[in-house]
């Protein structure tokens, strides 16, 4: 190593100052997020999605014509925002460490999945608090199958489940996916959305809800950059929140978790955005049971892959080409999921819906029992 | 004498599921843990901490650039 580029000790100890990964940190990103999300809504975002990693990135999918449902198309800035913030948090704080090799393929079929069942509950993580938060209390369901996937994913991670580990690599390699993602950008300037137009040269955007609500860009994308830029300095993980409570009774990323569905109550309160209840509920249907596997699903697929959408994005951001590769195997599974009318709508499951829960749930079972070191 | 514990390169929570493991099996009161990312540094401090070890010391990886590894020495 060259001389110079070697911190010093004392240096060195200073980069590990991190107030985000105190107590506090994480309660403040959880906070960001929950007062965000529900402003953003307010601005336009459609209904109890003010952010939603899932729901956003099928946008993405509809924009670029991987899936042609119309109602949910729209490159989504927020989610450029995600990837583009933990970047720059990542070099401000030397942090980017470019690395991949962990089995990206499995990593790929778990985003899909990962996707076919946040698309059957209809939403991440993030969103099933919002939803939460906003008084749908459908979103209680789909909050048991995140636990009770990820309860299963523990079994496989006492069992030994790995999927290898990562190498460092080219920093060109963590870059690809943020570069994918502002080419993503430079395309909304080139192709910008035209009033009542369902396509801008190459890109298309919905003309009805809720791929037609959104947020002016300019603001979508700052909120993007300042949760991406706080949630890669705290590792905020939806995910990890319940995992780590359940696995070492560790209430670290939990509190995080907590803080957003606690602040996006209150934002709703004072956005006049709370409305309790079960039917009619915004982008939401009342099928219980499918609600509940939809999440098993994904909250398994989320432990296999070792975090939910927004870490994945976070990791993704800086220089984890791994987390990459699940963000783009979500995108696909976007597509998979209205191409094959697998994605739920307001009228309850697609035709193909339970079918395609029941196929993830085998995959990543499979993925679970087949890939363990201590088996090996 | 420590044990040393190459967690680099493992996916979250591995390489904290793996400190415990160790924690709980060694007699020796003192473990040495490689890490990759701030991620996983933080994650097994503070896993060390729940448990009432104490982090000594964090020293950054020889050679390995200036994206490289870390050690975490810990001790009971």
């Amino acid at each position: 190593m060259e001389e110079g580029l070697t911190p010093n000790k004392e240096e060195y100890m200073t980069t590990f100052k991190n107030i985000f990964a105190t107590r506090w940190g994480i309660i403040t990103v959880g906070a960001l997020v929950g007062i965000l999300a529900p402003l953003l809504q307010k601005l336009g975002n459609p209904g109890n999605m003010g952010v939603c990693v899932a729901c956003f990135q099928r946008d993405i999918a509809g924009a670029l014509g991987l899936h042609r449902a119309d109602v949910v198309e729209y490159m989504r800035p927020e989610i450029i925002g995600f990837v583009i913030g933990s970047l720059a948090a990542a070099y401000l704080f030397k942090e980017f460490r470019p690395r991949a090799g962990s089995a990206p393929m499995v990593r790929f079929v778990l985003g899909v999945f990962a996707m076919i069942g946040a698309l059957v509950f209809l939403g991440c993580p993030w969103r099933a608090w919002l939803r939460l938060a906003a008084g749908d209390g459908n979103a209680i369901l789909g909050l048991l199958g995140l636990v009770s996937g990820i309860w299963i994913g523990i079994r496989f991670l006492k069992a030994g489940y790995d999927l290898g580990r990562s190498q460092p690599t080219y920093a060109a390699v963590g870059w690809t996916l943020p570069l994918i993602m502002l080419g993503f950008l430079v395309l909304m300037f080139i192709y910008p959305q035209i009033p009542g137009e369902s396509k801008s040269g190459i890109l298309f955007y919905s003309v009805k809800s809720p791929g037609s609500m959104h947020a002016p860009l300019a603001i979508s994308l700052a909120a993007g950059l300042a949760i991406g830029l706080a949630a890669q300095r705290s590792r905020f993980c939806t995910m990890g929140a319940f995992r780590d409570l359940i696995l070492f009774q560790q209430t670290h990323l939990f509190l995080g978790v907590i803080s957003l569905a606690v602040f996006a109550f209150i934002a709703n309160l004072v956005l006049n955005q709370f409305n309790p209840g079960f039917a009619n509920q915004p982008v939401a249907h009342t099928m219980g049971l499918w609600n509940y596997l939809g999440m098993v699903l994904a909250g398994l697929s989320f432990v296999l892959a070792g975090g939910c959408p927004g870490r994945q994005i976070f990791l993704a951001g800086e220089g984890d080409g791994d987390a990459a590769v699940f963000v783009l195997g979500m995108i696909f599974g976007a597509a998979f999921s209205h191409n094959f009318g697998l994605a739920s709508s307001p009228a309850g499951v697609g035709p193909n819906g339970i079918a395609g829960v029941i196929v993830g749930l085998v995959v990543c079972l499979s993925i679970g029992f087949t890939m363990r070191k201590k088996a090996a | 004498m420590s044990n040393i514990m190459d967690t680099r390169g493992l996916s979250c929570p591995q390489p904290v599921m793996e400190t415990l493991e160790e924690m709980g099996r060694i007699k020796q009161r003192q473990i040495e843990v490689l890490v990759d990312t701030d991620t996983s540094r933080e994650n097994v401090m503070r896993a060390a901490k729940s448990q009432g070890w104490e982090v000594k010391e964090i020293k950054p990886g020889q050679g390995e650039g200036i994206f490289g590894s870390m050690t975490v020495f810990m001790s009971l």
